[in-house]
């Protein structure tokens, strides 16, 4: 209910007192995943800090996709565990593990094409009263007077992501990137702890994506939301995250502020296979 | 008992559901108690000039014809709850039909006794009333589809319409051969028909005098237009409450589910249990509709409930209609029965031409009726896939951008 009528900008307490080292808010421990005779996750464990923007970054194939979807509840580990915030996320399914504050967006967007982008936003909050079959039969004011709040949020949320002009547009009208925002959009909707971006810039044009990664910033800083976010622009990784986690067929292979990452041997030779340059992109 | 007198009568059954209809259609800047009166005006004047001008043999047939069209209209309201809003593939319509339509039977006769219980047997005979046997009918196709719904409904959409037609040909096949349960291949006589009393002497006794002397002219051949009026009075129920929900964010997690599971999981929405909601409810419905339908044929068997009349017919009613649009799945109900029917009509006409083609097509004609039904579906899944109305833009009711 609160979560659902909170305004935008409330702010979020954050669980680190002053001074003490920030506390890993996402737990990542021994994560183990195979299809088949692949072993797409091995033995992969991370930190993502409470308020930070890390990057998970990786050659194709590393397993990053994954990743994203062991921890957020679409695919189930062989082995290892998830940790939000000292709370195990093993095994629970993808709207337990939204629910406990833990967004997703996917590589490619998943909206609800035939649904306007208002609808796709006002979808989002959790356990409205109207979700129950008999509640809009019984008590119509109470469910009409929540929509009029999550619709007011929704305006909010289209506000800030600078989406208002499409509000009553059908979702699988939108552009590539602007798919990608609503995306982002419907994460806050939710008033997530942390949300896992898969490949936000992806097919975004250049001014689009400038605003995209502006958005995570002051999102960031002003809600205090942690990202964790899968990206193959190294030179946005490099400009926005810190710190950068870099997996290789499965596992963590580098860890670390961008600027010592891009220089890591073993990180080039990941990329590179073997021949020795930059990683500028 | 002249004519002149049951008129009268007969309007009034009639206006029902045109008074609703009419109520509906005028603008919304009214107040309601202004378009409710209006609407009762309309409604009935309109009711009084048909049954004033249309010959009452032809009426009687009108009537019986829109009965069966409420009939199927519930059922196609079923469906568009598991198909048009959650995109549940349910090719077993049949299946949840005939399990209403055999409960409220059950519950609603007496069990035979004396020299009838030779010759009929049945599991149980409760002689409860009408209401009790239509409730009974929903809470029974609502426990089958709780019992399909739970295993199915976890994997992909195709297993679910595998497992629903084998549930419809089970469901059929048991009460064909189950002597005990409701008279096996026997059809099970004698259901009773509600308010029957308006149209019987020495009449209701509960009803105050005014009315009775009222419905007095009616005869036990006008009991149709009763009935019509209680069929028409389900559509309206289902629809209204079908509307509020499909209009609120019910409605909306069930949309979202049909556009994208695993992007409604992402933002938080237990998808196997409102795909599990969405098929009881719409089962729940379809068993209604069999309540309707046993009270209305007075005596059925398993014939009744073959997968072209209970669950092809409803498919192409929604798609015709509009998938995802209450008014759409009535509209089409209505229509496709108009289509089916005529289409006899047109096959019989055409006897002596199909005569001059082969000695053997007009026995054929049934067939031929099937035919082109299967054509217009192909038509409208080709040339006009949302049906004649589709799917609105804005269906959660306080989407809408009525202040900036």
């Amino acid at each position: 209910m609160e979560q659902t009528t909170g305004k935008l900008g409330e702010d979020r307490t954050g669980s680190a007192p002053a001074g003490a080292p920030p506390p890993a808010l996402l737990r990542v421990e021994g994560l183990t995943k195979s299809f088949g005779g692949l072993q797409a996750v091995n033995h992969c464990s991370f930190d993502v800090r409470a308020g930070s923007i890390t990057a998970l970054i990786g050659p194709n194939g590393a397993g990053k996709t994954t990743v994203f979807s062991l921890i957020s509840g679409f695919l189930r580990p062989d082995r290892g565990r998830v940790e939000l915030d000292g709370e195990d996320l093993t095994g629970l399914g993808p709207h337990q593990v939204f629910r406990r504050g833990l967004c997703r967006t996917f590589q490619i967007p998943r909206e609800h094409g035939s649904m306007t982008v208002l609808e796709n936003l006002m979808l989002v909050p959790p356990e409205q009263l109207g979700e129950r079959f008999w509640n809009p039969i019984v008590r119509p004011r109470a469910v009409r007077a929540q929509e009029r709040a999550i619709r007011d949020k929704a305006l909010e949320v289209l506000e800030l992501l600078t989406l208002s002009h499409l509000r009553d547009e059908y979702a699988a009208n939108l552009s590539g990137g602007q798919k990608k925002l609503l995306e982002l959009a419907r994460t806050l909707m939710a008033d997530p702890r942390i949300v896992l971006l898969d490949e936000p810039a992806a097919g975004v044009n250049p001014s689009l994506m400038a605003r995209i990664r502006e958005k995570i910033v002051q999102l960031n800083a002003e809600r205090g939301i942690t990202f964790l976010l899968i990206e193959h622009d190294i030179p946005l990784v490099m400009g926005l995250c810190d710190p950068v986690i870099v997996l290789n067929q499965g596992t963590k292979l580098a860890e670390g502020p961008p600027s010592i990452v891009r220089g890591d041997p073993r990180v080039l030779e990941a990329y590179l296979g073997g021949q020795h340059g930059a990683v500028d992109g | 008992m002249g004519m002149g007198d049951a008129t009268l009568a007969k309007s009034l059954l009639l206006a029902l559901p045109l008074w609703f209809v009419a109520a509906r259609a005028l603008p919304a800047r009214l107040p309601w108690f202004a378009r409710v009166a209006l609407g009762a005006a309309a409604g009935w004047l309109v009711a009084l000039a048909v049954t004033l001008v249309v010959p009452s043999g032809q009426m009687a047939y009108l009537v019986s014809f829109a009965i069966v069209g409420s009939i199927y209209a519930v059922l196609a309201l079923g469906l568009n709850v598991q198909w048009g809003y959650t995109g549940l593939f349910n090719i077993g319509i049949a299946a949840f039909f005939a399990v209403g339509a055999f409960t409220s039977a059950l519950v609603t006769t007496r069990m035979p006794t004396g020299a009838a219980a030779a010759f009929s047997q049945q599991a149980f005979g409760l002689g409860a009333p009408f209401l009790a046997g239509v409730l009974a009918a929903g809470v029974a196709a609502g426990v089958l589809a709780l019992l399909v719904g739970g295993p199915t409904l976890r994997l992909r959409e195709d297993y679910l319409a595998i497992a629903t037609i084998g549930i419809a040909e089970l469901v059929r096949l048991v009460f064909q051969n189950e002597r005990w349960l409701a008279n096996g291949p026997q059809p099970l006589r004698g259901i009773p028909q509600p308010l029957a009393c308006l149209v019987r002497d020495p009449g209701c006794g509960w009803l105050p005098a005014p009315l009775a002397a009222l419905f007095d002219p009616l005869t036990p051949r006008d009991y149709t237009y009763v009935y019509l009026a209680i069929a028409t009075l389900v559509v309206i129920v289902v629809y209204v409450v079908l509307e509020r929900a499909i209009r609120s964010p019910w409605g909306r997690v069930l949309r979202a589910v049909r556009e994208d599971e695993a992007a409604a999981a992402m933002v938080g929405k237990d998808v196997a249990r409102v795909r599990l909601q969405a098929f009881v409810v719409g089962a729940v419905i379809m068993g209604f509709g069999g309540a309707l339908y046993a009270h209305y044929m007075i005596a059925i068997d398993y014939t009744h409930f073959d997968a072209l009349y209970a669950t092809f017919l409803v498919w192409v009613m929604l798609m015709l209609g509009g998938s995802g649009n209450n008014r759409g799945a009535i509209l089409g109900a209505f229509a496709l029965w108009g289509v089916w029917t005529g289409a006899a009509f047109v096959v019989d006409l055409a006897r002596p031409l199909l005569a001059a083609i082969s000695s053997d097509l007009p026995a054929r004609g049934p067939y031929l009726r099937l035919l082109f039904i299967a054509l217009l579906m192909l038509f409208i899944l080709l040339y006009r896939p949302k049906g004649m109305i589709g799917e609105e833009r804005f269906v959660s009711r306080d989407s809408q951008g009525r202040d900036g």
